[in-house]
Parts: C-alpha cells; sequence; structure tokens
C-alpha cells in the first residue's frame, strides 16, 4: 500500500459538477421557452409548464399531494434508518428489513388475536425482535463473519426467505387489520379550509409523524450519550480499532439488530394501520432503497432527510406528471430521481467525498 | 482417480490456454455433450425434459450472463429479470413484425435489443459502485416492469397483456408454440446454449474478459494500467445483458409459452442472483450447477411429501419451500462462501491423488 490517494474526480470535479448544473438549468431554460412556444397543447407544455400552473391554480390539493409525500416519506425514512443502522455497525446490507417490518406488525396482531392484551402484546412483539436478532446473530451473522459484502447480501435474502415461509406458516398467508384502537393510535382526520379549498390531515399519519420523530431522537440520544452508542460509534467507524479496545462486536451486533427490529416493528405498526398487514407490505424495503442513493448507507439524517425527498417527489410526479404516461410511475420514478441526484453528487447527500485508495 | 494430466507438455502458449488444456478434460465434457444430446432425449421423459431440464439449461444461460457481470467484471446487477424480459418482448415485437424470418434467428437478434438496454442502465456504474450500484440497477428492474405492463405496443394491444407464442416451423417441424414437442423445445434450447457458453468460455479468457477482471479486482489500478473503465464497465454489461435477453427469449418461446410482466419481476431477478452466488462467482460451470441446484431444489421438495407419504396441504408444504430454501442459502453459504464451482474445484483436487493421498 502506498501512500498516494487518487481523488476519483481529480481537481477538475468542482467545475464538472458547475458545468452539469450549467447543462441543466440550460436544456430546462431551453425546454420552458419551447413550451411557451409551442402553445398549451404540446407535450413540453404538459411536462414543463402545465404541471406547476396546476399546482398555483389549486394550491390545496398541492399541499394534500405534498402531505401525502411526507407521510410517506416519514415510513421509507423509517426503513431506510433500519438499513443504515445495520450497515453501519455490521456492514452488511440487510435485504431483510422489508419482511423484518411484516413479521413486527404480523407478530402483534398475532398476539392480540391469541387474546393477550393490546399492550402485552405489544411488549412481547419488542421480545420477539429481540430473540430474532439474537438468532440472526447467532445463527446468521457470527459464521459468516468476515466475509465478503454480497455473501452477507445473500444471506440477508436467504433471511428474507426463510422469514416469509416461517411467517407464512405461523400467522397464516391473509392480510390482517392493525389494531390500531387498542395500542392507543387516534383515528380520523384534521379537515381544514385552506386556499380556498379543503385540506385533510389523518390524525394516524400526524401520530405516525410524531412517533417517528420521537424514535429518532430516542435514537440520536441513545447513540451520542449512552456507553453502548459510543461502542455502536467506534464499531461503525472501524471494527478491528473497536475490538482491539476491547467492545465485543457480538453483543453490538444483537443490539443493532434490535434496534433495527424496533424501528421495523413501529414501520409496520404506521404502515399496517394505513393498510393491511401482509406480505405484500415487504415491498416497501424496495421503495426505501432510493433513499439509501440519495442519504447513503451511513448516514442517519440522511435516511430521513432522503426519506422525506423521494417521499414527496414520488406522490408529486404520480399526481402531476403520471397521467401523461398512463400513471404508476411510483413505482421507478424514486430510483431514477435519486439517479439524477447522483449526476450532481456523486456521494450522496451527506455522504464524504468519495477517496478511492490504491 | 480416473486419469493423471502427467506428460502432457506445452511447447506454446497457445495450447497453453486452450479452454482444455489437458486432453481427458476434452474427452470428458465430450462424452457430458453427448449425454445431453444423444441419451438424454431417449431416456428422460416429457416432465423431466419439460420441467427440469429445459429450464434448467435457460436459466443456466442468464446465471452464465449475470456471473460475467458479476463474477467477472465485478458489477452488482439486480435487473436481470428486467433484461430477460427485454429479449423476450423484443423477440415477440421482431416475430410480429417480420414473421417470415426463422425463430431463433429472432431469438438471437433479440439480446442485442437488451444489450442496447443493458449499456443504458450500465451508465450509473462509471459513477457509483457496490450496493449503490445494485440499488441503481433496480432502477431498470422497475423501469421495465412497468414498460413492460403499460406500453401496449409492446404486447400488441392484447386485451390479457400477456404475450402469446404462435407455432413456428423450421424444416416443417414445429419448433415454438403449442405444436412443439418438448423434444425438439430441449434440444433448440441445448444447442443455443452450448454455443453461447463456449463464446462466454472464449470471452473471459480472452482480451475483454481479462479486463473485466482486472476492473473486477481494483478499478483504479486497472486504469492506470491502460484498461478504460468506461468501455470494460459497459461492454460487460451489454454482453451480460445479450445472455440475459436470449435467455428471456427462450424462455418465453421454447418453455413457457406465453408470459405476462410477472414473468420478469424482481423476484425473478434474485432467484438468477442466488444460481450465481450459489453456484460460485466467477466460474461458468458454477453456473450451470447453481442454476441446476436452485431450480431442482423446491420441485424436490415439493414432491417429497407426497414421495414420503406425509400428509400435508399444499400450502404448508409451500411455506416449508420457503423456509427450506431460505435456510439451505443461508447454510450453503456458511459452509462454502465460494459456491458449488469451488466445492467441485476441491472435489477434483482430492480425487486426483485419492488412492495414495500424501
Amino acid at each position: 500500500m502506498s501512500d498516494t490517494t487518487l481523488k476519483s474526480d481529480g481537481g477538475s470535479s468542482m467545475s464538472q459538477t458547475q458545468r452539469n448544473w450549467l447543462i441543466t438549468v440550460l436544456i430546462l431554460a431551453a425546454a420552458v421557452a419551447g413550451s411557451f412556444v409551442a402553445g398549451s397543447d404540446s407535450l413540453l407544455y404538459k411536462v414543463f409548464v402545465g404541471p406547476f400552473v396546476e399546482m398555483y391554480e389549486v394550491p390545496d390539493l398541492f399541499v394534500q399531494v405534498l402531505w401525502e409525500g411526507l407521510v410517506a416519506g416519514t415510513l421509507y425514512a423509517l426503513v431506510a434508518l433500519g438499513f443504515v443502522l445495520i450497515f453501519k455497525a455490521s456492514g452488511v446490507f440487510n435485504f431483510a428489513q422489508g419482511i423484518m417490518v411484516v413479521f413486527g406488525g404480523l407478530s402483534l396482531v398475532g398476539f392480540y388475536a391469541a387474546g393477550v392484551p393490546a399492550f402485552l402484546s405489544l411488549a412481547l412483539s419488542v421480545a420477539m425482535m429481540y430473540g430474532l436478532a439474537w438468532t440472526v446473530e447467532r445463527v446468521v451473522l457470527r459464521p459468516l463473519v468476515n466475509q465478503d459484502p454480497l455473501i452477507l447480501f445473500m444471506a440477508t435474502i436467504g433471511l428474507t426467505y426463510f422469514l416469509i415461509g416461517f411467517g407464512e406458516f405461523i400467522f397464516g398467508g391473509e392480510p390482517k387489520t392493525m389494531i390500531t384502537q387498542e395500542i392507543g393510535l387516534p383515528s380520523g382526520s384534521y379537515d381544514f379550509d385552506w386556499f380556498g379549498g379543503f385540506v385533510s390531515f389523518q390524525k394516524l399519519d400526524i401520530a405516525a409523524a410524531v412517533i417517528a420523530a420521537i424514535m429518532v431522537g430516542c435514537l440520536a440520544v441513545f447513540f451520542n450519550k449512552t456507553r453502548i452508542g459510543r461502542a455502536l460509534r467506534a464499531v461503525a467507524d472501524d471494527h478491528q480499532a473497536a475490538l482491539s479496545v476491547g467492545i465485543t462486536l457480538r453483543q453490538i451486533w444483537v443490539i443493532v439488530w434490535f434496534a433495527a427490529g424496533i424501528v421495523a416493528l413501529t414501520t409496520g405498526i404506521m404502515w399496517g394501520a394505513r393498510s393491511d398487514v401482509s406480505f405484500a407490505l415487504q415491498v416497501i424495503a424496495l421503495k426505501a432503497l432510493p433513499v439509501i442513493i440519495l442519504g447513503g448507507l451511513t448516514s442517519i439524517p440522511g435516511a430521513i432527510v432522503g426519506g422525506l425527498i423521494i417521499g414527496v417527489a414520488e406522490k408529486t410526479a404520480e399526481f402531476y406528471w403520471g397521467p401523461l404516461v398512463g400513471g404508476s410511475i411510483e413505482s421507478w420514478i424514486p430510483y431514477f430521481i435519486a439517479l439524477g441526484f447522483l449526476w450532481f453528487r456523486p456521494q450522496g447527500l451527506f455522504g464524504e467525498k468519495i477517496i478511492d485508495r490504491i | 482417480m480416473f486419469y493423471r494430466e502427467a506428460g502432457q507438455f506445452k511447447t506454446n502458449y497457445r495450447t497453453d490456454q486452450a479452454v482444455f488444456p489437458i486432453f481427458q478434460d476434452k474427452i470428458g465434457v465430450l462424452v457430458i455433450l453427448a449425454f445431453l444430446f444423444l441419451v438424454v432425449p431417449f431416456w428422460f421423459n416429457d416432465f423431466w425434459l419439460n420441467s427440469i431440464m429445459i429450464p434448467t439449461l435457460i436459466f443456466s444461460l442468464a446465471a452464465i450472463g449475470l456471473n460475467l457481470l458479476l463474477g467477472y467484471a465485478g458489477q452488482i446487477s439486480l435487473g436481470t429479470g428486467g433484461f430477460m424480459g427485454v429479449g423476450a418482448y423484443s423477440c415477440y415485437k421482431l416475430t410480429t413484425i417480420f414473421p417470415d424470418i426463422n425463430i431463433l434467428v429472432h431469438i438471437l437478434l433479440s439480446g442485442f435489443f437488451a444489450a442496447i438496454v443493458g449499456i443504458l442502465f450500465g451508465i450509473p456504474s462509471l459513477r457509483i459502485k457496490g450496493f449503490y450500484l445494485a440499488i441503481a440497477t433496480l432502477a431498470s428492474q422497475f423501469f421495465l416492469e412497468w414498460s413492460f405492463g403499460r406500453i401496449g405496443w409492446l404486447y400488441n394491444y392484447n386485451p390479457s397483456g400477456a404475450i402469446e407464442v404462435s407455432t413456428k416451423r423450421m424444416f416443417g417441424i414445429a419448433i415454438t408454440g403449442p405444436h412443439a414437442t418438448s423434444l425438439t423445445r430441449y434440444l433448440i434450447v441445448l444447442s443455443i446454449v452450448v454455443v453461447l457458453t463456449w463464446v462466454a468460455s472464449n470471452l473471459v479468457r480472452g482480451r475483454i474478459g481479462r479486463a473485466w477482471m482486472a476492473v473486477r479486482d481494483m478499478d483504479i489500478a486497472a486504469e492506470l494500467i491502460g484498461i478504460r473503465l468506461l468501455q470494460a464497465k459497459l461492454t460487460a454489461f451489454a454482453i451480460s445483458s445479450y445472455f440475459a435477453g436470449v435467455a428471456g427469449a427462450l424462455m418465453v418461446f421454447m418453455w413457457l409459452g406465453a408470459a405476462e410482466v410477472e414473468s420478469f419481476d424482481i423476484n425473478h431477478s434474485f432467484l438468477i442472483l442466488f444460481m450465481v452466488v450459489i453456484g460460485g462467482t466467477g466460474s461458468l460451470i458454477g453456473s450451470f450447477m447453481g442454476a441446476a441446484f436452485i431450480w431442482v431444489l423446491p420441485i424436490f421438495l415439493r414432491a417429497a411429501p407426497r414421495v414420503l407419504g406425509v400428509d400435508i396441504s399444499a400450502a404448508t408444504v409451500e411455506h416449508f419451500n420457503f423456509m427450506i430454501v431460505g435456510g439451505l442459502i443461508i447454510f450453503f453459504l456458511i459452509v462454502e462462501p465460494n459456491g458449488i464451482a469451488r466445492l467441485w474445484q476441491i472435489g477434483k483436487e482430492k480425487l486426483r491423488r485419492w488412492p495414495f493421498p500424501y
């Protein structure tokens, strides 16, 4: 290993970014000008001007769409947070996060259906997530320590398959209703007369946002103020150095998987309350992946801000631009937004400048 | 055990770098080919040909495609299912536009469309690496899935949204569609797979393959010794997608007979990824072994309770199937992270000095 370091972009990186900006701005300006020239029936107008006019003219609808986006974004952020927690501490890209969300939600509903009181079943679900974390550490992570990241990633896909089979075997495959009221989540909505129209905020969504904020706050305190939190950050920085000062990696792994499990359980409750608790829910793991490109795999603020950006962008794009191409663009537009973002910042939102060493 | 390579001296580089430098290996491959071409058709019944041999061969081809990208060029892709879809849909369009041209030509041409799409979605690989790239390739998966479902032109505006294969003849024998026997289809698939495998094995030991491997091992170092990253990475994406595209076209035209969006979904991409990783990254023979293992295992598991006389419902079998496949994948990764190909290699080395080990 020599001491020579090479920046991937070299000295001209600033000018390249600036050039990208310039090109984009010029193209956009040309498109807008062209759309005015071509008139309001042209495709250019419909893509580059029409939606914004609509946003301006019907602001209440726009606010509603933004709010939907923020709520979806909160949930994406939570799933992304689960990814980030585990990746930071163990270098595992945990594909099973999505099924853990389902598993958390299902176990809560399942315990309640078995006659356990609501809050006790919540506690039992938390205990179950701990059991899952412990088992995963013991059975999957410990034998695979020091393996290639790809192998660990594949192992978590294997874990996903196992949990799908296990969950369907225990809880059954049919969708279930989340016990929203029983665990004290509000229902109904606040309706406002804004901007000459009416905007409705579901109380459940507000609760979700508040709970997410509280959870992120707790995690921040836990990471920054407690002894274990310090150990976690040490492990995230450098595994070997952490080992050499006497931090047990195994214990840390159980803790982060448990933390990710609790995040997953919360996500499962929130998302389950909005729709149903079913195995279809695991696709939100895929929805949270563009957030990872945007925010970076190692940044907690990146996960949260990225989640909100993706949520808002996805809903706005679906609502205003989706009809132009036949709708349902929600499935892929977040990825393209994230990729477009990389055009300007290859290191992601909060990522550090990428430096490759030889 | 059976033979030693003692006494086979090489006097020039050509013979030393041959695909099979050892004479007995050449005979071994010829024996296997003779078995596949001459014995299997007469010995195996329709069930074996249709649900085991044909799909295994087709998936092996897709796995080889992904292996070129992942195992040789070191770029993770989760979009194989989408690229297979591009192959299938473009083959379908080709048969509707040029119905008189031989279907085999269409199948081989359709790979080029997949290659073009592969190059387009491979562009992000120039800026991002590792898991970020894997997520970026999901963009292609979801976008392509959406296109197959939403763009009516691709499926000729069929009300069912599916593409169906009509009967095509060559030398008066039906080779696609409902009238084709599984034997003809098997022989055609086998021939194409054998030829393309031969192409792949020559690619990876040639200039292109060596450039890929240099990029895989360390891309900056590869750049420094004069390999063009842009060219190497994009050829890897193009050729890998070509293989995937041909496999997709074969899958629809030679095996399924009809397909819709779900045939090319994300689970499909993961299936191929499993085949590559379980089989062994960077090994062509591993792709065959991985495909056979991953494809045959669930069939075996489904048949097992019936054979053993245990009476459990089909749903339960399916759940156990998921659990066992997931568990076995984890087990396999723990026992031999380098895949079946590595086990095969170890086995061969052991056998070589079997009666008298030292």
